[in-house]
């Protein structure tokens, strides 16, 4: 225990502030809803640690900060998932109860611990139509929000939530979904992250049983050559499609076909 | 006690650290969850319970197709016509069920979580054989129920990408698992589904005549095994055929199942015992 007193207040504003630098180290990581679910797009140098990942049938998970704790809150999510819906049923699973999970979680941990995690976690679940999809944000403290349309976190996410606000558009395409997150993460007369450096992932509500879908390799290359505005709706659909080069692959593999 | 508690509302999902496999998370966190192993059944009750019968699967060139009959019989009664019996367990795998049919569909419903569950945590698919055998453990686990008369067998079918080709694997009430060559049966009219196989099986045939080969020995079982149902032409209910290959698991539509067997029925109105192999 440190020596002398220190009064609640400056203690919770020292906590705050020491997970706030933290999370700002880091890049940005950008959820916006398309045409057809929900778009996660985060520079990523590294194949092996992801930002971006799949927790259930309709539920996906994006976080930035240290990698070993939102990586905890990644298993333990899943874990959640899978014992509730075999216990039930797999459509009682829901992103609300995540986030609520995780809340309180976070929020424990924050108010009980020296240390505050360093994450900022979303969880996004998509519906059978655009009005049911659902991104709920939550910060180290145990906050949520109740995202609609787009989210950003981590890095310089202020001035990214800001060029997005202006350039996000309801219902694009994913070619122009991919084209505007891009944008939006570089800076202003910056250089777009090459493809190696993306970890890109959509939840597509179109694709039967699982809908989350990593995007890499060559599919991911088309989508971004692909000049915005020209491209009719990208199918990033259909059972049938997954057949890159027709390994049946994990999330990290070139796709992942949940089929 | 956390057991207490609804799942999620504990710690000990964020501590658990140690292996991979959902079904010994589930064992260490939630016990009672586990498809019950209750010893203390005072006599057996196989014959009162519904009993799924037969499976058939065969592999072809690059992948493997899998078929079920639709009924299920609770000793002479038929307790059900249109059972489902072959589940898809991943994108790449089913599996299908003879036996004790609730135990068997139990069986499949975690299954499928254990594969998924290793696949989101370790963020790779398991090998088939890494698949295999799980299956037996999961078998080898019901092993008490099995001898007081809840037997269930499955019947293992994947896609495995190493070989560009499908795999089959069978088992026995204690575990196994065996790899089949070709083609295997499962079930009450596995003996005559089996023989069909021996004399209509192909090497290097397409899907759509593997498809045909399976329900011609589908026919053959129901011909002569009373717990197998034939195709019900007037309800509708076609047997289950599953296909995967690289594209992955793909269950057929009744309308391209029923295609199938209407023309097979039509070559058995004039043949009834279908196709008749050569002498030499």
């Amino acid at each position: 225990m440190p020596f002398g007193y220190a009064s609640p207040e400056q203690i919770m504003r020292d906590k705050a502030d020491y997970a706030r630098k933290g999370i700002a180290r880091g890049r940005s990581v950008v959820v916006l809803q398309y045409q057809d679910g929900i778009l996660f797009v985060a520079p990523n140098p590294s194949r092996a640690l992801h930002k971006i990942s799949e927790i259930y049938d309709r539920i996906g998970f994006a976080a930035v900060g240290r990698y070993n704790e939102f990586e905890e809150l990644r298993l333990g999510g899943i874990r959640y998932a899978d014992i509730n819906g075999y216990t039930y049923d797999r459509s009682d699973v829901t992103g609300r109860g995540l986030a609520n999970l995780y809340a309180s979680n976070l929020g424990r941990i924050f108010t009980e611990s020296i240390k505050s995690l360093e994450v900022e976690v979303v969880v996004a679940e998509v519906g059978d139509t655009a009005d049911d999809d659902a991104i709920y944000r939550l910060t180290f403290d145990g906050s949520v929000f109740d995202e609609h349309g787009f989210t950003v976190m981590g890095g310089q996410a202020e001035a990214v939530l800001g060029r997005l606000k202006e350039r996000y558009q309801e219902g694009a395409p994913l070619a122009d979904a991919l084209d505007v997150a891009l944008t939006v993460l570089t800076e202003p007369g910056g250089e777009r992250p090459a493809v190696g450096q993306l970890e890109v992932a959509v939840l597509d509500r179109n694709r039967e049983h699982r809908k989350f879908l990593r995007l890499v390799g060559p599919r991911l290359e088309r989508l971004l050559q692909r000049p915005a505005g020209e491209a009719p709706a990208a199918p990033a659909s259909t059972s049938q499609e997954g057949d890159d080069d027709g390994a049946p692959t994990a999330p990290e593999g070139p796709l992942d076909d949940g089929s | 006690m956390h057991k207490d508690l609804p799942a999620g509302l504990t710690n000990q999902l964020f501590t658990n650290t140690g292996n991979s496999s959902f079904t010994e998370f589930l064992g260490s966190f939630a016990p009672q969850l586990l498809p019950v192993r209750d010893e203390r059944l005072a006599t057996p009750i196989g014959d009162q319970v519904p009993h799924a019968t037969t499976i058939v699967a065969a592999s072809f060139a690059g992948g493997v197709v899998m078929a079920g009959d639709r009924r299920s019989t609770s000793g002479n009664i038929i307790a059900q016509r249109d059972i489902e019996k072959v589940f898809r367990t991943d994108d790449y795998s089913c599996m299908g069920i003879a036996g004790t049919a609730s135990t068997g569909i139990e069986m499949a419903r975690l299954y499928r979580v254990e594969l998924e569950h290793y696949e989101k945590l370790e963020g790779r698919t398991l090998s088939v054989a890494g698949k295999a055998n799980r299956l037996a453990a999961m078998i080898r686990g019901n092993l008490a129920m099995a001898m007081q008369g809840l037997v269930v067998v499955p019947l293992f079918a994947a896609y495995d990408p190493d070989r560009d080709a499908g795999r089959i694997f069978g088992y026995d009430v204690a575990g196994g698992p065996y790899e089949k060559e070709r083609y295997d049966a499962i079930g009450s009219g596995s003996i005559f589904a089996k023989g069909a196989l021996k004399k209509l099986y192909r090497e290097g045939a397409s899907a759509d005549d593997t498809v045909t080969m399976l329900i011609q020995a589908l026919y053959d079982a129901a011909d002569d095994d009373s717990a197998t149902g034939g195709p019900d032409v007037t309800r509708k209910i076609w047997p289950v055929v599953s296909v995967i290959d690289a594209d992955g698991f793909r269950r057929l539509g009744d309308d391209e199942v029923a295609g199938v067997v209407q023309r097979m029925l039509d070559e058995r109105m004039i043949s009834p015992d279908g196709p008749i192999a050569p002498l030499r």
